[in-house]
Formats: structure tokens, C-alpha cells, sequence
């Protein structure tokens, strides 16, 4: 990659025509209208959430905050529901993605062995899953009948294995451990459990993380629909749920508003919490996003073109 | 050697590797467990379609009723908008699919490290903002009277828009919203195949006098095809389940005309109706995945006879 590029300037260098240079001026023009175009809604939110309710109901805001103020952030921090759905959604990221690397993990490595009898079919099994499903209700029919629904167990278990995440984890130990690994530990008379603890754990780390953001992100702190169909009590709710209660259906309850009289600063206040929240719901996986953004690169590159 | 001789060596062959690795299967036994629980099970469970399930009797003990349940749904008023909804929607989330490639190529274009970096980097951070939160970004930022686009309309004279509350404006809004999140993010496979090009052909087309336009179109476009229709027909595959979560966010009485999808429907006639009908929302789920294989031959074999290239 990187001999690639100095390779390019340096032809570059040598005859760069007028149309190159006036393509590249175009194409810089091009990516920088896209990055206004993506920043543009972020600001927008992050600056009318610092901003006063006033501001934001009069519609003043557009890319700074004005009247600087903390309300919206305040008035969050003191509702409880809004951080018990946060411990939730913490408790259901942190153990539901332990669940799910683990057993994909444990899926992962028998299922790279060429010398696997039935691994084949087994692999053809998880895939058929990525083509076809049961369905909701029949899906919801195995958890009720299992006891779960309305509990945490809901929220954790029927994630399990993502196919696609388990073809990225075999294709990992499939390219980087050479059987004859396998060959010298079981001449020195390891057993397959032992290779597996001593030998495969230690050289999939770079997978693990890959595995681990996959799932926290895309399975447990950013989705609402296990949520929606399996729990019932308001207790269990994880952050996005009363997102969803906050920013769409619009029910924002009178006692985060009661200490105010004036119905227009009751509306501005409703309008500015909204913006504070998307803010602070987004925070925790934008913060992680750069130590992890290489990880992510790579894991999305493993799975697509090898 | 008779063959009854060889058989049996081959068998006691299979067994003997079969045994060797018999720590192989216990770890694999903990997923294939779940597997048949959480996902099997499911499958069998489907046969509700085609029972009138009893919540009493249970799975096995409803009776068989054939394709009424089917039936019903083809003769419901619901039918003909649901399926059209479901497939319009589909295909307008699908044929955007050139937008991250564009990105990847112009990116790939770019010399200076830093701006390149900086604009991957911005691109795709909204990739991990929830889509609960990116709906309510939406009915933020699209707000008639408080909203980034009325405050724009007022500054110009205009009045302003309200494009949540305006089913025509549905479908481009849920589909664009998305190409906003994901572009970024999707770009990234392409840039990663952009750099396995042999470089030996941008120095052959330079050497030939072809410009930067020219080397894209000849040389890096050509080499991301095969992985932009494997990814296309892949996504079509999915296609019909992401959408759940974003549609259902932002369906309002105004915009169920266009916005009920057949896995909207499903969740509705399933789970929320005042009588819920298991097994006529399980048949509707059925139907969907025969309409999501008609929709993955369509794209397959679009993909094929423009470019050659499928995934089978």
C-alpha cells in the first residue's frame, strides 16, 4: 500500500497533464462537499444541544451554540430513567458480547480445522441461517416457551452467533495459524484442548477485539428490536428503548418539566433535551471509535475480500 | 481388495479421525446446542403457518388448515401496498450501491495521507450512531418549525418544509438518510480491493498516456466489479430484514400508506393487535422470505448480464 502511493507520486511528479491537475482539484472539491455533507448534522446537534432552550425553539441555531447553556445536560442528568436504561444497556453490551465472542470463538476454531469431519455441513448449517429464518413469532415462541421472556436472559442469549462474524473468525485461524501447527503440538503430545488454550487464545487477539466491537456495537448497544419484543418492564429497558420513548414517540414525562411554569419554556426545554440526549447516547461508542477504528478496518476487510 | 473391504477401511478410517479430534466436538458442542435451540427450533416452529395455533394445545396439537392463512393474507387489502412497499423500498435502498464505490475511487485518488484520513475518518463516524438516535436526528433536523432545514427556509424567505410529515418524502428520506450513515463505512472494502490492484497497470496506462479519469475507468473500476456484485447480491439478501428497525422508527399515521413494510406488518399482527394471530403473522414472515429470494435471483441475474459477474 504504502510503496504503492510514493510509486504513484513519483510518476505523477513526472507528467501530471493539465487535465490531471484540473480532475484532481475536482475531485478534492468533490470529497470536501461530502465531508460538509456528513458534518453538517453532527454539528448541527452538538451545537444546538450547548445552546438555550429559547435559541433552539426560536430556530437560531445553525452551527454554534448560542446563548451558551448546560440545561439540556442537566435536566438529563437528573432523570433516572435515562440512566437506567444506560446501566442496562451497559450490563447487556458487557455480558452479551463476552457470550458471543466466546462461543463464536468455540465454534470458530473446530470449524477452521481442514482435518474436521462434518465441518463442511456444519458450516453450510450457520449459513443457512444468514438466507433463511423461522420467523418472528416462532423466534418468540422458543423464548417464551423457555422462560425468558421479560428477563435479561432475553437480551443475551438468542444473540448468540452472528454467521457472518463466524465466517470473518474462521477465515482468521483458517489464514493465519498453518496446520502444521497443529501437526508439531500434537506430536509433542498436546492435546487439542491444550492447543487450543495455550496456542490459538493467545494468537487470536487481534480477532477477539474485532469480534468484541462487531457484536457491542452492532448487536447489543445500538439496537432496540430484542428489546421491543421481549421485555415488557420498564426496569429492563436498555437506552435505546427509552430513546425511543424520548426522541420518537415523544413522551417526555411532566416530572423532568415540572419546575417549569411557562408552557413555551416547557416546549423549548422538551426540544432541547432531544439534542443533549442523541448526544449523549452517541458519546460511549464515538469515544472507543478511534482506539478500535483500525481493528474495525481490518476485521470488515477479513470478511469481505479474502 | 474387494470393495466391502474398502468401504469398511474408509469407515474405520472416518472413525479413527473423528475420534482423534473428539475435543474438536466438545467445544463445538456448546454453539451447535444454540444453534438448534435459537434457530432450528424456529424453523420447525414455522409450521404454525400452516396450523391454526391454539396457545392451549400448543405447537403440535393446532390443527392443520392448509394455505388459509396465506390465502387470507393474498385476499386482504393489506396485500397488494405491504408486498409493493416491501419491494419499492428494497430496490431503491439497493441501487445506491455506487455511492461508496465513487467515494472509495476518489479517495484513492487522493495524495496528501492526512486529508485522505481525515476524510475517512469523518465519513464514517456516523456508522456507529444508533438508528433510534439517527431517526430522532431526523425528526430534529427536519423539524418544520425548530429544525436545521426551517431555520435555513426562514433565513431564505421560504417557508419552511415538513418532510417527516410528508409521505411522498418518505422513501428518499429513509434511503438518503442511509447513504448519509453507511457510505463511509462501506467504502471501506473497496478502498482495501483498490489496493491489490498491480500497480504495473497504472504504470503501463501512464506510460499510454491515459489520464487519471481514464485509469479510473479502465483499470480500477473494472478490478472493484466482482467484489461490488458479490456485495450487492449479499446485501440484497438482507435488505428486507435491516430495514425493520428504521421503518417501524419512523412510520407515523401519515406515512403508513408507503411506509408499512411486511416486517412492520408482521410485528403488528403478531405482537401488537388486540388478538394476536400467531400462526397469519408467521405465514406473512414466510411469504417474505420467498419474496427476498425472488428479489436475490432478480439482483443475481441483473448483476450477471451487466457485468458477468454473480455469486453463482
Amino acid at each position: 500500500m504504502a510503496s504503492m502511493t510514493s510509486y504513484e507520486s513519483n510518476i505523477n511528479q513526472v507528467n501530471e497533464s493539465a487535465f490531471d491537475r484540473f480532475f484532481m482539484m475536482g475531485n478534492t472539491a468533490f470529497l470536501l462537499v461530502i465531508t460538509v455533507i456528513v458534518l453538517l448534522p453532527l454539528v448541527f446537534v452538538v451545537a444546538a444541544s450547548f445552546s438555550s432552550a429559547e435559541a433552539v425553539i426560536a430556530g437560531r441555531v445553525i452551527l454554534w451554540p448560542v446563548d451558551f447553556s448546560l440545561l439540556g445536560y442537566e435536566t438529563i442528568f437528573e432523570h433516572s430513567k435515562v440512566w437506567n436504561g444506560f446501566a442496562n444497556s451497559l450490563f447487556y453490551t458487557f455480558f452479551g458480547t463476552i457470550f458471543n465472542v466466546t462461543m463464536t470463538i468455540i465454534a470458530a476454531y473446530p470449524l477452521s480445522r481442514q482435518d474436521l469431519v462434518g465441518r463442511r455441513v456444519i458450516i453450510i448449517a450457520f449459513i443457512f441461517t444468514m438466507l433463511f429464518s423461522g420467523g418472528l413469532i416462532p423466534t418468540y415462541l422458543v423464548v417464551r416457551d423457555l422462560g425468558m421472556l421479560n428477563t435479561r436472559w432475553a437480551m443475551i442469549l438468542p444473540t448468540g452467533i452472528g454467521p457472518f462474524n463466524l465466517l470473518i473468525a474462521i477465515t482468521f485461524f483458517r489464514t493465519t495459524i498453518p496446520p502444521e501447527l497443529h501437526e508439531a503440538a500434537r506430536i509433542d503430545g498436546a492435546s487439542d484442548f491444550r492447543i487450543f488454550r495455550s496456542i490459538i487464545l493467545p494468537l487470536a487477539r487481534p480477532i477477539i477485539a474485532v469480534l468484541a466491537l462487531f457484536y457491542a456495537v452492532n448487536t447489543h448497544w445500538n439496537t432496540y428490536f430484542q428489546a421491543l419484543i421481549y421485555l415488557k418492564d420498564q426496569e429492563l429497558f436498555p437506552l435505546q428503548l427509552v430513546l425511543r420513548e424520548i426522541l420518537i414517540q415523544n413522551s417526555i414525562d411532566a416530572s423532568m418539566l415540572i419546575d417549569i411554569e411557562d408552557l413555551k419554556a416547557r416546549e423549548g426545554l422538551r426540544e432541547l433535551l432531544r439534542y443533549s440526549l442523541i448526544v449523549v447516547a452517541s458519546v460511549p461508542v464515538m469515544l472507543l471509535y478511534p482506539f478500535v477504528q483500525k481493528h474495525f478496518v481490518k476485521g470488515m476487510t477479513l470478511g469481505s475480500v479474502k | 481388495m474387494s470393495l466391502y473391504k474398502i468401504t469398511r477401511e474408509r469407515r474405520s478410517q472416518l472413525w479413527l479421525r473423528i475420534r482423534r479430534n473428539w475435543q474438536l466436538y466438545v467445544l463445538l458442542a456448546l454453539p451447535l446446542l444454540w444453534l438448534l435451540v435459537f434457530r432450528y427450533a424456529p424453523m420447525y416452529g414455522a409450521q404454525i403457518a400452516f396450523r391454526q395455533y391454539m396457545p392451549a394445545i400448543g405447537i403440535e396439537g393446532s390443527p392443520w388448515v392448509g394455505l388459509a392463512n396465506f390465502e387470507r393474507f393474498f385476499n386482504s387489502p393489506k396485500f397488494a401496498p405491504v408486498i409493493i412497499n416491501t419491494v419499492v423500498l428494497s430496490f431503491y435502498s439497493l441501487i445506491v450501491f455506487p455511492i461508496p464505490i465513487i467515494l472509495a475511487l476518489s479517495l484513492n485518488q487522493v495524495r496528501s495521507r492526512l486529508f485522505r484520513s481525515s476524510v475517512q475518518m469523518i465519513t464514517y463516524a456516523p456508522h456507529f450512531i444508533s438508528t433510534v438516535v439517527i431517526v430522532g436526528m431526523l425528526y430534529q433536523f427536519l423539524h418544520p418549525r425548530v429544525g436545521f432545514t426551517a431555520t435555513l427556509a426562514n433565513m431564505l424567505g421560504q417557508s419552511p418544509p415538513n418532510w417527516m410529515g410528508n409521505p411522498g418524502a418518505f422513501r428518499h428520506i429513509f434511503v438518503w438518510s442511509n447513504v448519509w450513515q453507511d457510505m463511509g463505512f462501506n467504502a471501506i472494502i473497496y478502498l482495501a480491493v483498490l489496493t491489490t490492484i498491480d500497480p504495473a497497470l497504472h504504470e503501463a496506462a501512464v506510460v499510454d498516456g491515459a489520464n487519471r479519469l481514464q485509469r479510473i475507468r479502465y483499470i480500477d473500476l473494472p478490478g472493484l466489479l466482482p467484489v461490488a456484485m458479490v456485495l450487492l447480491v449479499l446485501s440484497t439478501g438482507r435488505v428486507l430484514e435491516i430495514a425493520f428497525e428504521k421503518v417501524y422508527l419512523m412510520q407515523s399515521p401519515l406515512n403508513l400508506g408507503v411506509s408499512e413494510v411486511i416486517n412492520t406488518y408482521v410485528y403488528k399482527v403478531g405482537l401488537l393487535s388486540p388478538i394476536l394471530d400467531f400462526s397469519y403473522s408467521t405465514a406473512i414472515g414466510l411469504l417474505k422470505g420467498i419474496v427476498g429470494l425472488l428479489l436475490l435471483i432478480a439482483v443475481n441475474h441483473a448483476a450477471r448480464r451487466l457485468t458477468e459477474n454473480s455469486v453463482w
